[in-house]
């Protein structure tokens, strides 16, 4: 299991940020825009609130019923001459996709921005195996030039001021140092179309895969999808096993708020829906198509009951936009695929609590993410179950054990409060000038490093009550 | 005569007793007999938002005794009102003696705006307040307990009190308990960010429905050297 991996330090990834100021100006220029844009998208339809609900209405009865929408899906992407593929974790999933690159002969390989393949780190096997990948997504095109995993689920190098993305292009395609985004991606569409003409094999992930039809639908902005999944003669598509909808008649609601939540756009610009590979008669599609479904976790995820509707998730980006520590952080202080509030909740669910046991711990609960998800996700409940489970594991620092221990022994009786209010009456007599404290001692100097630190008031309001003076008599 | 168990909240007690005895007089303005129950100390919830549930249910069940027989709890806090009304009843789910007092104690478990407001159906207090006000909404009373009209229309109705808007009101000012000391340069950017909004709005005093949002502002407010002053609502609604 990946719990062997080192432990993901928050803290430390998260001061690094603070003091990158480039980062900084960047997340505070572009994660406004994200966030208003989708409240006022959602603003427009009255029926925002019903449509999120029977969005997790609906995600929760396939997840109820999972293995037996899964086995229709198969079914019928089998009888519609796909080939599926199950695989229990990355690595599996991984050794299929390099043995289908193999055994086609396609080593010359075009992929459309999906985070399941960035779960089981796809590109670096193929590139094991001597393939030649190409990211086609703008944005994670940008992210593969850079050697760098995309920081959001929407938007990868929404941590990247285009100054820097205009040097990334000089230095590697040996372009001038366009300023404007249109330049740069003018220069990314004329080295894509390229890859595109040369590409044998597509991969892809999946949006949502209707059992009852054995249609994968894909959604994007860009047209790249369409392109990958269109022009080669090999599609491999890779869902993890909650990707899955019953019927046809699910997907309205499905696109309306995926489109809503993640862009703000009314309508996403392409929804591909890919029903079976190329039919005798037709004149584009690939000739081969298969669909691996990965567990990867998952189904750990599942049985779980408190943590199983995270599974719900339609990887939007709406809590990374909402998040304020998300966007002081920016997606790679989370130290893995994904970011955000529901990256503190799938990281420590697909990599272990140990390694991702701040993750959790790295936010003010404020509750700002679930007021946005888009199939309701108790997000901070979540965090708050996750830090019990750190609690309960033995996994919280000596600092948190010390400041909560004293805390509720000083609170656990009126004596002992009124014992604890007297000993700090005392102690602040040494750290107060002026009703106010500039610098608290460990553990506590975190605090008045960035704030002063109120005093205690003279006497507390237990003795100051006289009865109720304020009542009529 | 309602009859109204005040929670002044810990924070309250050892630091801002004024705010108690504040809350104390708009609720008897507004025609309640408050009681002050004093075996009371803290409702858990910084324990608990740090994963430590079992130290959370000790101070939890002291509660649950302190309060078992008020008829009203009313609390100058969002956010331990929100502790006590949401997840006490889940603190206590499997406890077969405490899940029926969970229950019942949390759903007579009141923020002060909100008591006034929904339950008493009382905005104007006679309170007068001479000074140019933006309110801060605390995430846990606004996205926990769906307060925000109730504590705007209480200070609409304050005399001479200038309401002025917040840019950027709902976000988080950076406390979340712990996490302040914790992820302590995380908490201050949150925080900066929070005070260039105040600063920009032109309110001389910012106020809100915790004082642990309040005590975090102000500090701030203060290690700044800004002129604004942090003042809780009951303080606002207790001038005259």
């Amino acid at each position: 299991m990946p719990d062997c991996a080192p432990r993901i330090d928050m803290l430390r990834n998260i001061e690094r940020a603070l003091r990158d100021e480039s980062l900084q100006r960047q997340m505070a220029k572009a994660m406004p825009a994200s966030r208003r844009a989708r409240a006022e998208a959602a603003a427009e339809l009255p029926e925002w609130e019903s449509l999120r609900s029977a969005a997790a209405e609906i995600k929760d009865h396939v997840l109820a019923n999972l293995e037996e929408y899964l086995a229709r899906l198969e079914s019928r992407v089998s009888a519609l001459g796909g080939i599926v593929h199950r695989a229990a974790d990355a690595a599996e999933a991984r050794a299929i996709i390099t043995g289908l690159a193999r055994s086609h002969g396609a080593l010359r390989i075009v992929k459309s921005k999906s985070m399941t393949t960035e779960e089981i780190r796809l590109n670096p096997a193929l590139e094991a195996i001597g393939a030649r990948v190409v990211e086609t997504d703008l944005g994670e095109y940008i992210a593969q030039l850079a050697g760098e995993r995309p920081s959001h689920l929407i938007a990868p190098v929404i941590h990247k001021p285009t100054e820097e993305i205009s040097d990334l292009f000089a230095r590697k395609l040996g372009t001038p140092r366009y300023e404007r985004p249109e330049d740069l991606a003018r220069v990314a569409r004329e080295v894509l179309r390229a890859e595109f003409a040369a590409a044998e094999m597509g991969i892809t992930g999946v949006n949502f895969a209707i059992a009852e039809t054995g249609t994968l639908v894909i959604v994007e902005n860009e047209g790249n999808a369409r392109l990958t999944t269109a022009r080669p003669r090999v599609h491999v598509a890779v869902m993890g096993i909650e990707k899955v909808l019953p019927g046809l008649a699910d997907l309205g609601v499905f696109l309306r708020i995926l489109a809503r939540s993640g862009t703000g756009q009314r309508a996403s610009a392409y929804v591909s829906l890919l029903t079976g590979p190329r039919r005798p008669g037709e004149t584009d599609g690939p000739e081969a198509l298969h669909l691996v479904i990965l567990d990867g976790g998952r189904r750990r995820l599942l049985a779980d009951e408190a943590m199983r509707e995270a599974l719900r998730c339609i990887r939007c980006g709406a809590c990374q936009n909402e998040c304020p520590v998300y966007r002081h952080a920016g997606g790679h202080a989370y130290g893995s695929v994904y970011a955000g509030p529901i990256g503190a909740v799938l990281t420590p669910a697909y990599e272990g609590l140990e390694r991702a046991r701040d993750l959790p711990f790295a936010s003010t609960l404020c509750r700002a993410c679930a007021g946005v998800c888009p199939v309701k996700v108790d997000l901070p409940g979540m965090l708050v179950e996750l830090r019990s489970r750190a609690v309960r594991a033995g996994l919280a620092p000596w600092r948190d054990r010390m400041l909560v221990g004293a805390w509720t022994f000083f609170t656990r009786s009126p004596a002992r409060f009124a014992l604890g209010g007297a000993l700090g009456r005392l102690a602040q007599r040494l750290l107060a000038r002026g009703g106010r404290i500039e610098r608290l001692p460990p553990p506590l100097a975190g605090w008045t490093a960035h704030r002063c630190a109120p005093v205690l008031a003279p006497r507390p309001f237990r003795s100051m009550w006289r009865g109720p003076r304020g009542g009529r008599g | 005569m309602r009859e109204v168990a005040l929670f002044v909240t810990c924070l309250v007690d050892q630091l801002y007793p004024q705010v108690g005895e504040a809350a104390a007089r708009v609720l008897g303005r507004a025609g309640c007999a408050v009681a002050f129950p004093r075996a009371q100390t803290c409702c858990g919830q910084a324990a608990f938002n740090n994963g430590f549930q079992e130290e959370a249910r000790t101070l939890a069940r002291h509660f649950l005794e302190v309060f078992a027989d008020a008829p009203a709890i009313v609390a100058p806090s969002g956010s331990c009102a929100d502790m006590v009304r949401g997840w006490y009843p889940r603190l206590f789910a499997d406890a077969p003696g405490l899940s029926g007092l969970a229950r019942s104690v949390a759903s007579r478990t009141y923020e002060l705006s909100e008591y006034l407001v929904r339950v008493l159906g009382a905005t104007d207090l006679g309170a007068r307040f001479p000074a140019t006000v933006a309110y801060h909404p605390s995430c846990h009373g606004l996205r926990g307990l769906g307060l925000l009209e109730e504590p705007l229309s209480l200070l609409r109705a304050v005399r001479d009190l200038r309401l002025v808007g917040l840019p950027d009101a709902e976000q988080c000012c950076g406390f979340g308990g712990f996490f302040s000391i914790k992820y302590a340069a995380l908490s201050g950017a949150m925080l900066s960010a929070k005070i260039d909004t105040i600063e920009a709005s032109g309110a001389e005093v910012v106020t809100a429905t915790d004082v642990s949002c309040l005590m975090h502002i102000s500090g701030g407010l203060s290690r700044r050297g800004s002129r604004v002053r942090a003042v809780h609502l009951a303080e606002i609604l207790a001038e005259s």
